[in-house]
């Protein structure tokens, strides 16, 4: 299958913040160039201060989720204590890399915060993890949104700024790729909460 | 390996196998634990058969990870088989997790084996009661894991030949206000206490974890250090 990672189309950014982090994804979930349903989640919150995004073929984003979720599950019940977003980083990249040969074809990025501070990874398919200091994009849209993360970003925004320019990157970023958009989620995590928002895209 | 188990129940409900291999432990060389506010201390004794051995190359107390370590009483070989399973354990947490390794968790897994040699067809059940001390996030931590694979959290506790009168010396002595250097003195005059003979710096083994993460076993010079000060 040329593209499979073209397949079913997505694209997810994660961007970091002064204590705060932030991540957004389009909703669209197609087989080509049809679109099937324009409301497919790809940002899954693990724990109050872990969020996962996950792009690529839509049926390793979900199985990948379930597996993390799993993995998170029996390590609260296990250890009797949350796990720490650093923690969870290198299990994704030890999780990915198991199937090194018969890999999940997602890319996942890794946002939380640990002890107020913002922490930020992203992984090849195969379980390469990369740490952030700025933001990082995934999927068939990533290209045009790290032009517009580029252009807009700046260290140590505060959440409200940060919702802006993320969404603003992932609605432009979506809008310039056919196989992304149909709507966006932007989540910010902070100390208090986490703010889920929708967002209007191009209807395309 | 049989298909059968070696280990089944009395009538009275005992595993005998178990109370055999504690019997076992009953007779092996004394070792004490004691955890402190900031920090824990194993001692054992060393007591070679023959002045012929080479003393320097028994290790009755071995590191586990940097933060981690153990001792035993009983059968030394299943000490090292344990010592070594208990050493994967971490590194294959490490491996998935990057992270330092909890003393309870570690305890934990190594039970889980332990307990498997109770219950698994052809094997017979590990001859020793271990010793884990180390300092995590949590804090200091001292646990004893005995060939049933039960384990359990102390403040301060003794196996071996001596346990008893160890443990009861070790009810007087013991406060939990008490500081790593004053857990290791009260450790040293616990075990001086039932030693057959003299106490010597090479005939013992004294292992320390303080709020630094790091476990040492003290050489020599230390020990004797330490042992002129009880005098």
């Amino acid at each position: 299958m040329s593209g499979i990672f073209e397949y079913n189309g997505g694209s997810i950014v994660g961007m970091k913040g002064k204590n705060c982090i932030a991540m957004a994804c389009d909703r669209r979930f197609g087989q080509q160039m049809s679109t099937i349903t324009t409301n497919y989640q790809k940002v899954f919150k693990i724990q109050d201060n872990i969020l996962l995004a996950l792009s690529g073929l839509n049926t390793d984003i979900h199985t990948f989720y379930a597996l993390m979720e799993k993995e998170i599950n029996l390590y609260n019940l296990k250890e009797n204590r949350k796990m720490k977003p650093t923690t969870f980083a290198n299990l994704v990249a030890s999780a990915l890399y198991e199937r090194r040969f018969g890999p999940f074809f997602v890319t996942p990025i890794v946002a939380g915060l640990e002890n107020g501070k913002p922490i930020l990874a992203t992984y090849d398919s195969i379980g390469c993890k990369s740490d952030l200091d700025d933001f990082q994009v995934g999927g068939t849209g990533g290209n045009y949104i790290y032009g517009a993360c580029e252009a807009f970003f700046k260290p140590d925004m505060s959440p409200e700024e940060l919702e802006e320019v993320i969404g603003q990157s992932l609605v432009s970023g979506c809008d310039r790729d056919a196989l992304s958009g149909w709507g966006g989620v932007v989540y910010v995590l902070t100390e208090q909460k986490l703010t889920v928002k929708i967002l209007k895209t191009k209807q395309t | 390996m049989t298909d059968f188990a070696l280990t089944t129940f009395s009538s009275k409900g005992k595993l005998l196998q178990i109370e055999y291999a504690l019997n076992a432990v009953a007779k092996g060389d004394t070792a004490i634990g004691i955890k402190a506010k900031n920090g824990v201390v194993l001692v054992v004794e060393k007591k070679q058969s023959s002045i012929l051995v080479e003393e320097s190359s028994v290790q009755k107390v071995s590191l586990l990870t940097d933060n981690i370590a153990a001792t035993y009483a009983g059968l030394g070989p299943d000490f090292r088989v344990l010592a070594q399973q208990a050493r994967k354990l971490v590194k294959k947490y490490d491996l998935k997790y990057q992270e330092e390794i909890f003393v309870q968790t570690l305890s934990r897994e190594l039970a889980e084996d332990v307990q498997v040699a109770t219950q698994r067809g052809g094997i017979r059940p590990f001859g020793v009661s271990i010793l884990i001390a180390g300092y995590d996030e949590e804090g200091p931590h001292l646990v004893q894991l005995d060939p049933s694979g039960a384990y359990y959290s102390w403040k301060a506790t003794a196996i071996g030949k001596q346990a008893k009168n160890a443990k009861a010396f070790l009810e007087k002595r013991y406060n939990a206000d008490m500081e790593i250097e004053d857990a290791i003195n009260t450790a040293l005059l616990t075990l001086k206490e039932g030693f057959e003979g003299q106490i010597t710096p090479t005939n013992i083994e004294v292992g320390v974890i303080r709020d630094d993460h790091v476990f040492r076993i003290l050489p020599p010079s230390q020990v004797k250090d330490y042992l002129e000060e009880l005098e």
